[in-house]
């Protein structure tokens, strides 16, 4: 049994290299992070820094050259224990809206009117319901963002991860969706790992953000956010939380 | 140009390709035991109706193409989807499939005789060796066109044995690919039927050299118009399933 106070992920000395042609690069040096469950952490950096390195490893689509990851999940709860929110959502073209949204619940031993019956409530946590029957196509860029949102929560992940999963959108769906994602984030209670490399969006979003900076990646700064939620955006606290992190990338890039 | 003009045109067309065969014989331009005139066309047609040899010769080229077409196509896409999704099986069969490509499917009558005798079977080798590489090199292509990305999502969804990702991505993904190079290999299938039965296995082709040997041209001109409208049917068929089975796309 584990206690609430042990984290949901503990990266331990994670180091990540691969070598192109005799040439050696470091994406990720001696990374520790410990992450307590429930919580809202955004992981920000410039391009390039190895941000969405670590939520790949963390999902198995990259192996670690060295360190560990440790996952305190429950593997009796469900058999997707973290899905992944892509930037550009990659819905599957040839499928129906609420097929895709049940796409992950395929390998969870459910008949098909069950699957469609978790998806189609997962399409009514998004806001989506009379989409179910359309193609990705048809869809709009924030729609289908919000239908990859669906499609990670029907596996019923205790740890969400979102790779920049806005930043193809335009200001005002940008907008729309952060406030979304608190909403199911609050109604959820999920833990999310949510990387962006746009500072204003971590303050609002987070209750702790890690800075990513430097070739290869370590972390420059981690700070908690205590403003309650639901947050204004010209929170006082959140703007200064900014303007301190903006410091801190700037201080570490000069450095480099 | 309306649709309307163009539909207009291609009627008027067709109508002085008609005349200018049907005057040709009729003025003895040409010997019209060489020529048949279009306007012979529907009695000779009426009389192999009638006489059973055409609905024979018609069910028996039928089951040529359907079956050489399946065994051709099958064969293509379970092999082009290995070579497409293996590495090792492509270098496998590098070498084999550079060997074989280029031989024409005409060129493997002579074994199909051996091996088969003057049989549907033979008729059925022949068309489905045309119709293999066709579909295996379609397929093989889409299969390795699909966007890793997509393949990621799979991955990332804990779909990571091969046969996950061939179900799950890789078919559907490739489907519009594999369907371009089987409606190529529906018209190539029907220059295999003429020219397989053509040595004998009954059916349209063998029923052609028949009549062409007893100088009966007009019956031989049937079943030219009789293969023209069955591909034009089989074609309207399938671009109508694929527009089914693309709906998807945008």
């Amino acid at each position: 049994m584990s206690s609430t106070q042990s984290p949901i992920i503990d990266i331990r000395g994670l180091s990540l290299a691969y070598e192109r042609d005799g040439r050696r690069t470091e994406i990720l040096s001696s990374l520790d992070l410990a992450v307590p469950r429930g919580q809202f952490l955004v992981i920000v950096g410039e391009s390039g820094v190895g941000k969405s390195t670590l939520l790949r490893v963390l999902i198995d689509l990259a192996k670690p050259s060295t360190g560990t990851v440790h996952l305190d999940t429950d593997p009796q709860k469900t058999r997707t224990p973290m899905a992944l929110v892509f930037q550009d959502a990659r819905l599957l073209p040839w499928r129906r809206v609420i097929d895709n949204v049940a796409f992950g619940l395929e390998r969870h031993g459910l008949s098909k009117p069950e699957r469609r019956e978790r998806a189609a409530a997962m399409l009514k946590l998004v806001g989506l319901s009379d989409l179910a029957g359309r193609w990705p196509h048809q869809l709009s860029g924030g729609q289908r963002q919000r239908i990859a949102i669906a499609r990670a929560l029907a596996v019923e992940p205790e740890v969400l991860l979102m790779d920049e999963p806005f930043s193809a959108l335009d200001s005002f769906t940008r907008e729309g969706l952060q406030d979304e994602i608190q909403r199911i984030k609050a109604q959820t209670g999920k833990t999310v790992l949510f990387v962006t490399h746009d500072i204003d969006e971590a303050v609002y979003l987070a209750d702790r953000v890690v800075v990513l900076a430097g070739s290869p990646g370590r972390i420059a700064a981690d700070v908690t956010l205590a403003p309650p939620r639901p947050r204004q955006r010209r929170d006082a606290a959140l703007v200064e939380a900014a303007r301190h992190l903006r410091a801190e990338l700037s201080r570490r890039s000069a450095e480099l | 140009m309306t649709s309307f003009r163009s539909a207009a045109l291609a009627a008027v067309g067709l109508a002085a390709f008609l005349a200018l065969w049907e005057a040709a014989p009729r003025l003895d331009l040409v010997n019209p035991a060489f020529l048949p005139p279009p306007s012979s066309i529907p009695a000779a047609f009426a009389r192999e109706v009638a006489g059973g040899a055409w609905p024979r010769a018609v069910a028996e080229s039928l089951s040529h193409y359907v079956v050489g077409l399946g065994a051709g196509a099958g064969a293509g896409i379970a092999l082009g989807l290995l070579s497409g999704m293996f590495r090792w099986f492509e270098s496998l069969t590098a070498w084999v499939v550079r060997l074989l490509r280029p031989i024409p499917g005409l060129a493997w009558v002579p074994f199909a005789i051996i091996w088969f005798g003057v049989q549907p079977s033979a008729a059925v080798f022949i068309i489905a060796i045309g119709v293999f590489w066709i579909v295996f090199f379609a397929t093989q292509g889409a299969v390795r066109g699909v966007d890793r990305d997509l393949i990621e999502v799979a991955q990332a969804f804990g779909f990571r044995g091969p046969f996950a990702r061939l179900v799950k991505i890789l078919l559907p993904a490739a489907t519009p690919g594999i369907l371009v190079g089987l409606r190529t290999a529906l018209g190539q299938a029907w220059m295999a039927v003429v020219a397989a039965e053509i040595f004998g296995v009954p059916g349209i082709g063998a029923r052609m050299m028949q009549a062409s040997s007893l100088l009966s041209t007009d019956i031989v001109v049937v079943y030219m118009l009789t293969m023209a409208g069955l591909y034009g049917l089989f074609d309207t068929g399938f671009v109508a399933l694929q527009g089914w089975l693309l709906r998807w796309r945008a």
